[in-house]
């Protein structure tokens, strides 16, 4: 009996170690990074920093603020994040609430619409043929009005909108109010944690996504922080092939090495920095996604 | 007035009324009718450039038609054998090891009895979810490359004599991409299962400690099978994804050295067509994958409604 009782407390003990090192193995590489991008950029080159900078030295962040092309990208992050989201946001749950309703006319055949749009598409290449023939290559409404509705945010938002109490509805409407404004003064101020967490989904997406301004944006004043970095490191990239090469060291690429590691800092703040007050609303959401009815 | 109207049974009104007294509703909805039309539909009238010679001149209407011309040639050609390979591999490599680990990190992370700790830990572990591939893979370039850490540590422990270039190695490029998306979303997928985990009733577990069972016993006889729905449903998404690489990751991780092992459908449909301009070519491949991952798509959700009971739909 005793015995089993101790086989019972290493359980817990491995457990926490086993936790303790999976937490090390994510933040760890992420500190390196910083701590790096912290360090005066010769002295980082020498290697052998792990835990603390050096020698501590804000040029490489200098560099990156005095750098207008970043703070252009950045800007339009900023901007495409706020304006994207909230469009995004406000308008599939519009939709949305008009679907929660079981007496709209042809919401079965929109459902199903849909729902054939979350298992199929067209692909890459019809995506951008018809982004071009409606003229919104090169243009900023290329980060908004494709990506204004997803149909599996509208199944979340749907699912909260049903366990909204109907008698609140109705009272609104006895005071005269049409759907449009009951969505508007009465279900959105309900529904905030279900808007954060929509909002921190594609608020994520929007902040991250570099591809779009790969792929459909070559004006450069349009590039976002996530594509001017995914310039910079693909240039590198081959760059570092050359340096793998004996003697090939030069001390500009470490340079560029350094003004990397801070853009991807900065490229990074904004959006770690909100999550951890948006924690407690996506886990449900989650898991309002998660359940079927 | 209109809350009046609903409680007349819906079928005694005409349509025209019922429209009318739905007219805020409709014009709620309509926009993103539309919308789905557009963004949605009209590019899958696109996939016959599959079937086309479509040059970014002219219109889809008049380009020539080629029948399979395209798939015939993808087909022969080693391309293809290559991407799906990749594809296959990747796809199968996350599904075996990345599938498993989020819900095995959720049934131990559940254990941690602390509230305080175990919240700290799921925080940590979402942290890399909301870091962009792009700085996740300039973070990888650093410590990948021949000075970089990882070396530094592999030769201290003796592992190997001397530094490598990892990224510049075809045969190290599946473990990359797989064990990097590990990383990055290992705690994230685990919300979903520990959500689940959340709603089993705690009179299960005190009925186990009455019978005498263990820690061990109640994660394997109650927990597990508690989420088993949460589990299949999570199965079948990941099964018709199988195709579906990370895009975002594999475009920053590869390069001209590695593009052996990291050319996966989606990559070659980005390459081909865009920095070759063989659109309809591209197409072709890529409407290969959608007609795949559909059938795959309904294939899992079949086999797992007929042996599981639960299903997408």
């Amino acid at each position: 009996m005793k015995i089993k009782e101790k086989k019972l407390e290493l359980f817990p003990k491995i457990n926490t170690l086993l936790m303790i090192l999976i937490c090390f193995i994510t933040l760890y590489p992420i500190w390196y990074t910083i701590v790096l991008s912290f360090n005066d950029a010769n002295d980082a080159q020498m290697g052998g920093i792990y835990w603390w900078p050096r020698l501590f030295s804000l040029k490489s962040y200098s560099a990156v603020f005095a750098n207008a092309n970043i703070i252009n990208a950045f800007t339009i992050s900023v901007l495409r994040t706020v304006i994207g989201t909230l469009t995004h946001v406000f308008f599939t749950a519009m939709t949305a609430y008009a679907f929660s309703k079981k007496r709209l006319v042809g919401r079965n055949v929109f459902l199903a619409i849909g729902t054939f749009t979350m298992f199929f598409n067209g692909g890459l290449i019809p995506f951008f043929l018809l982004l071009k023939n409606l003229g919104m290559l090169n243009n900023f409404i290329v980060y908004i009005v494709p990506t204004m509705f997803n149909f599996f945010h509208l199944i979340i938002f749907t699912s909260f909108f049903r366990g909204i109490p109907g008698s609140l509805e109705e009272s609104a409407m006895i005071d005269g109010a049409n759907e449009f404004r009951t969505f508007i003064q009465i279900i959105i101020p309900l529904s905030m944690p279900v808007l954060a967490t929509i909002a921190l989904f594609h608020g994520v997406w929007n902040w991250n996504d570099f591809f779009w301004g790969v792929i459909f944006v070559n004006d450069e004043s349009l590039q976002p922080i996530g594509t001017y970095l995914y310039r910079i490191i693909a240039e590198t990239a081959s760059s570092n092939m050359k340096i793998n090469m004996p003697g090939a060291i030069s001390l500009k690429a470490v340079n560029s090495q350094s003004i990397k590691l801070a853009t991807m800092v900065v490229a990074t703040t904004p959006i770690v920095l909100t999550y951890p007050f948006l924690q407690k609303y996506f886990v449900k959401g989650v898991m309002i996604g998660s359940v079927k009815e | 007035m209109t809350n009046q109207i609903d409680h007349i049974p819906l079928r005694k009104l005409s349509l025209k009324s019922r429209i009318y007294h739905q007219r805020y509703l409709l014009f709620m909805a309509l926009p993103a009718v539309i919308w789905m039309i557009v963004f949605n539909y009209i590019p899958m009238y696109g996939i016959i450039i599959a079937f086309k010679r479509y040059r970014i001149i002219k219109s889809i209407a008049d380009a020539p038609w080629v029948g399979l011309d395209h798939f015939r040639e993808l087909f022969t050609e080693g391309d293809f054998v290559m991407v799906i390979k990749n594809t296959l591999g990747i796809g199968f490599m996350r599904l075996f090891i990345g599938f498993p680990l989020p819900i095995i990190f959720a049934l131990f992370l559940n254990e941690i009895k602390h509230a305080g700790f175990k919240r700290t830990i799921q925080t940590i572990s979402y942290l890399p979810h909301f870091i962009s591939w792009v700085v996740l893979g300039g973070i990888m370039m650093n410590w990948l490359s021949d000075a970089g850490l990882f070396n530094e540590i592999l030769m201290k422990m003796g592992v190997i004599d001397e530094p490598r270039f990892f990224l510049a190695e075809p045969e190290s490029f599946w473990n990359i991409a797989v064990f990097s998306d590990i990383w990055k979303e290992l705690g994230w997928g685990a919300i979903i299962y520990l959500a689940a985990i959340s709603g089993i009733s705690p009179t299960l577990y005190e009925a186990a400690t009455v019978d005498g069972a263990n820690r061990w016993h109640k994660m394997m006889h109650i927990t597990l099978p508690s989420i088993m729905p949460t589990v299949s449903i999570m199965l079948i998404l990941a099964i018709s994804g199988i195709l579906t690489t990370n895009f975002d990751q594999i475009l920053v991780l590869r390069n001209a050295v590695n593009q052996s092992a990291s050319d996966v459908i989606d990559i070659f449909v980005y390459r081909v067509g865009f920095k070759m301009n063989r659109f309809s070519y591209a197409q072709a491949i890529s409407l290969f994958k959608s007609v795949v991952a559909l059938i795959l798509l309904l294939g899992a959700n079949q086999i797992s409604r007929k042996t599981q009971g639960h299903s997408l739909f």
